[in-house]
């Protein structure tokens, strides 16, 4: 099983470190195409692409065949490379080969008027991210795993300050960078408590060493904070909205799609295979913590101007509905449900891989947009659709599927996460059960208030009429962009119609974690989980409807229209001057969340004045644990560095006399 | 020669380190306290060989040989060429005066022997008498870093604390093993010559060697 030469081609581990090890050449060898711009878009993207795809593939395959581990001589000595693939590692790499695949062919398109240089670096950052991602998910030991995790945080950190000219956007990458090292040391310690005293880091260890409750849940709180900083996990989240919005948008795509999910991955990983216990509170404390940033993201997304912040508020939200089911499965799992905890997981599962999908597919629309018009706040866009149809109906698919409608596939993972809520009422606690109900109402503003934002980011961008004069000369996004939008919307339509096989696939994986898998108790064409009378749900049939009388309505309305056309203005209700700036705006399509929800954000408003020559209106909702949380920590830190700082006078005399005290004290001591 | 005349050799010898170290601390011209340091160097050199000799120890021999090259030939001739070539061989006075800091200096080296008094006892070498000697010595070198604001007697005082520690050495324990003193011996000739370029460096920014200007370099 554990051979050790690299490259033989014997299994899935091999091959997938193989895609590594290309990716790792694609990146470094686009340094050496510095002068060649068509090259490095043309070639050097679509290349990667491919590596992507053979990453899907590998995980397909790796879902089916039984785990294989290698071991590499890489690294320091005795200290080698473990790297293991089971069911688990092969569904994450599936979700990041699937959705890195169609954003990395968006990139080829994306990247086409980038100047070759800095071109060049983006590139080596890109592949190098992809490489790590991959890592992280077939680390068998935890110094691999942090190696992995760290080439990870670092390559996104340059990617995020692609365009460091920018003052905001140097201060979102700092801001990235210092979450994310503050997670990774929590890791550290995680993993420090979990090899429990033997010295040794790789995983199979940490699977057989036994812990008592206390150690346990200490591993487990270190893990839930340096994965849910990772994630963005209320309160760690303040990172997500800087930084998306600060990156190139496949870049975006890449981190929100792709790089929180390895978060999850690694949560399920230490949670439920790597810790021998699971305890219950874990559960509810998962569950409260996710609801809460469900709830939080998804009021903040309703109350954003700027297209891409709004899409990194409704990633906080996804999260917070993942790790919420997350939290749900180990209440079942702890209580001894079986069968329910794998309904659960199947749910996050699904929503992870939905996720990556439309999440992905919407922040490379938002690039398209981007590209065309050069503005990201939704007050100075509108209209689109005329000017980039294709752009706005790929948009639309992945705007419907985060909003949780049927027939795309955000829908089942809600529709079967909300069963899991539902089917609360056997557990043994009472006050969970008491509390539960609450919970599912929670998880379904969430999703009811995911939809209002998505009406809010489609409806004012791309319907309507331009705000702008500018956005009349809005061009259409390029072939290969389009490509990309068509393989993730692709992605989104077939998760959507054929939940019932995508749940078998789903099974090695489940019964891994769980011991269980969920049956299906439909047939291929529905989906009903646990039982066939109380819900089901036939995802073709609903479709096949819709299509029906959508195509019907259309050729009814076609045939009794009478062929006069009549061109005047609307009624105007009495304010004969209409303009392009008077339709619904962000702020105002935002307004009554912010109103019901004040007491979250911290709300900055210019408002004109009625003699004002030239009126200006602003308003921002900012976020209000940035003040109450953040600055202190800020403040603090600030005063303790400027005490530290009075030791530095910059006299060397004075260095000198700091060693000869501390010289003669520790003499003095020491011979005591 | 019995092993009671070598050593009554060694503790003179000590005696004139002690002694030169103090002659370091109240030299001002640039010159003579290479002079010193070149002088401090050959006292050392001839008690290890003094040592290796009555003790039987032979690779104090190359110890020997390698501070006489080192400390006592290599080192004082590029500090001569150094101070030549940049003329600074003017009277500089200290931060603190010299009467002070020879005050103070005493007091430093009865700390020192008072410090070793417990640890030459544990000892069980002939020569661990003069570990206070060398400690003082360590002590009296960081002084002189301390009070001198120009870079070449800061560099000489960092060289005189490696004469010290050396000293230490042979006197506590017959000498560190040959593999870390050969170590020892490479960082401190790789050390003047990284400092000897920083002193030019320093020169070309401030047009002076007063290391004051070197103030300006911190935050705000």
């Amino acid at each position: 099983m554990t051979e050790s030469f690299p490259l033989l081609p014997d299994g899935p581990v091999q091959w997938a470190w193989g895609v590594v090890l290309f990716w790792l050449a694609l990146g470094f060898s686009a340094l050496l195409l510095q002068g060649s711009q068509r090259l490095l878009s043309r070639l050097v993207f679509p290349l990667g692409a491919l590596g992507a795809l053979g990453i899907a593939g590998v995980g397909a395959a790796g879902m089916v065949l039984p785990a294989s581990a290698v071991i590499l001589p890489i690294g320091l000595p005795d200290l080698p490379f473990h790297l293991r693939l089971d069911a688990l590692s092969a569904f994450f790499m599936v979700l990041l080969g699937g959705a890195s695949f169609g954003i990395t062919v968006y990139a080829s398109g994306y990247f086409r008027s980038m100047a070759a240089g800095p071109l060049a670096l983006l590139a080596l950052w890109y592949h190098l991210f992809l490489a790590g991602m991959v890592t992280v998910l077939l680390a068998d030991d935890a110094y691999a795993f942090m190696v992995a995790w760290e080439v990870m945080a670092l390559s996104s950190y340059f990617l995020v300050t692609t365009d460091h000219k920018v003052p905001e956007i140097r201060f979102a990458g700092f801001l990235y960078l210092l979450i994310a090292h503050v997670g990774a040391v929590a890791l550290l310690l995680a993993f420090g408590v979990l090899q429990g005293g033997h010295g040794d880091y790789t995983f199979d260890t940490m699977r057989l060493a036994e812990m008592t409750p206390f150690w346990a849940s200490v591993a487990y709180l270190l893990v839930l904070f340096g994965f849910g900083a990772k994630a963005g996990l209320v309160p760690m989240h303040v990172w997500l909205p800087e930084a998306h919005p600060a990156a190139p948008s496949p870049v975006s795509a890449l981190m929100s799609g792709v790089m929180l999910k390895t978060a999850i991955y690694g949560l399920l990983r230490v949670t439920f295979d790597l810790i021998n216990i699971q305890i219950g509170w874990w559960g509810t404390l998962a569950l409260a913590l996710g609801l809460i940033t469900a709830l939080y993201g998804v009021i903040f997304a309703a109350v954003q101007s700027d297209m891409k912040r709004l899409l990194a508020w409704s990633s906080i939200e996804n999260i917070g509905v993942i790790i919420a089911a997350f939290g749900l499965t180990l209440i079942f799992y702890t209580d001894g449900k079986g069968a329910l905890a794998a309904l659960t997981l199947t749910a996050l599962l699904y929503h992870a891989l939905n996720h990556a999908f439309f999440k992905g597919l919407l922040f490379v629309g938002t690039g398209s947009v981007l590209h065309a018009t050069g503005v990201r706040q939704m007050g100075h866009l509108g209209g689109l659709m005329r000017f980039m149809p294709w752009t706005a109906w790929l948009t639309l698919v992945g705007a419907l599927a985060i909003a949780g409608l049927p027939p795309l596939n955000g829908f089942v993972s809600e529709w079967l996460l909300l069963q899991a809520f539902l089917l609360t009422p056997g557990l043994s606690h009472p006050y969970l059960n008491m509390v539960i109900p609450v919970a599912a109402a929670i998880v379904a503003l969430a999703a009811a208030l995911a939809a209002y934002v998505m009406v809010k980011f489609f409806g004012v961008i791309f319907l309507g009429q331009p705000r702008d004069p500018a956005l009349h000369e809005a061009h259409e996004a390029s072939w290969p962009e389009r490509l990309g939008m068509l393989w993730l919307a692709a992605g989104c339509v077939l998760l959507g119609l054929f939940p019932a096989h995508v749940i078998g696939w789903l099974s090695p994986v489940v019964r891994l974690l769980t011991n269980q898998t969920l049956v299906n108790d439909g047939s291929w064409l529905t989906l009903a989980p646990v039982s066939a009378e109380r819900a089901s749900y036939a995802p073709l049939i609903f479709f096949a409807v819709v299509t029906g009388v959508v195509l019907l309505t259309y050729l009814w309305v076609r045939r009794v229209y009478h062929g006069r056309v009549r061109r005047s203005d609307p009624w105007d209700c009495g304010y004969p001057e209409q303009d392009a700036r008077m339709q619904d705006s962000a702020e105002g399509f935002g307004q009554p969340i912010r109103q019901i929800f004040e007491v979250f954000m911290k709300v900055e408003r210019e408002t004109p004045d009625p003699f004002d020559r030239n009126p200006r209106y602003r308003g921002a909702s900012l976020d209000k644990l940035w003040f109450i949380l953040y600055e202190p920590i800020e403040r603090v830190t600030g005063w303790l560095s400027q005490q530290a700082g009075r030791l530095q006078h910059g006299r060397i005399q004075w260095y000198l006399i700091y060693s000869f005290a501390t010289l003669i004290f520790l003499l003095v001591f020491t011979t005591r | 020669m019995t092993l009671a005349y070598h050593l009554q050799i060694v503790n003179l010898l000590a005696a004139l380190l002690l002694l030169i170290s103090f002659a370091m601390l109240s030299q001002r011209r640039v010159v003579a306290l290479v002079t010193l340091f070149a002088w401090q160097g050959a006292a050392l050199a001839t008690s290890t060989a003094i040592v290796a000799w009555s003790t039987d120890q032979h690779h104090l021999y190359y110890s020997a040989a390698l501070t006489l090259l080192l400390k006592v030939i290599a080192m004082p001739w590029y500090f001569y060429r150094l101070v030549r070539k940049l003329n600074v061989n003017r009277v500089v006075e200290p931060m603190i005066n010299i009467p002070t800091t020879m005050l103070i200096g005493i007091v430093l080296v009865i700390f020192a022997f008072n410090l070793a008094l417990p640890i030459s006892e544990i000892s069980g070498t002939v020569t661990r008498s003069t570990l206070g000697i060398a400690m003082a010595i360590v002590l009296l070198s960081f002084l002189m870093m301390i009070t001198r604001t120009k870079a070449i007697p800061q560099v000489i005082g960092f060289l005189a604390m490696e004469n010290g520690l050396f000293f230490a050495a042979t006197s506590a324990t017959y000498g560190m093993p040959l593999v870390v003193e050969l170590g020892v011996a490479l960082d401190v000739l790789v050390g003047v010559f990284v400092l000897g370029i920083f002193i030019f460096q320093i020169r070309e920014t401030f047009d002076s060697l007063d290391l004051k200007h070197m103030e300006k370099l911190r935050e705000k």
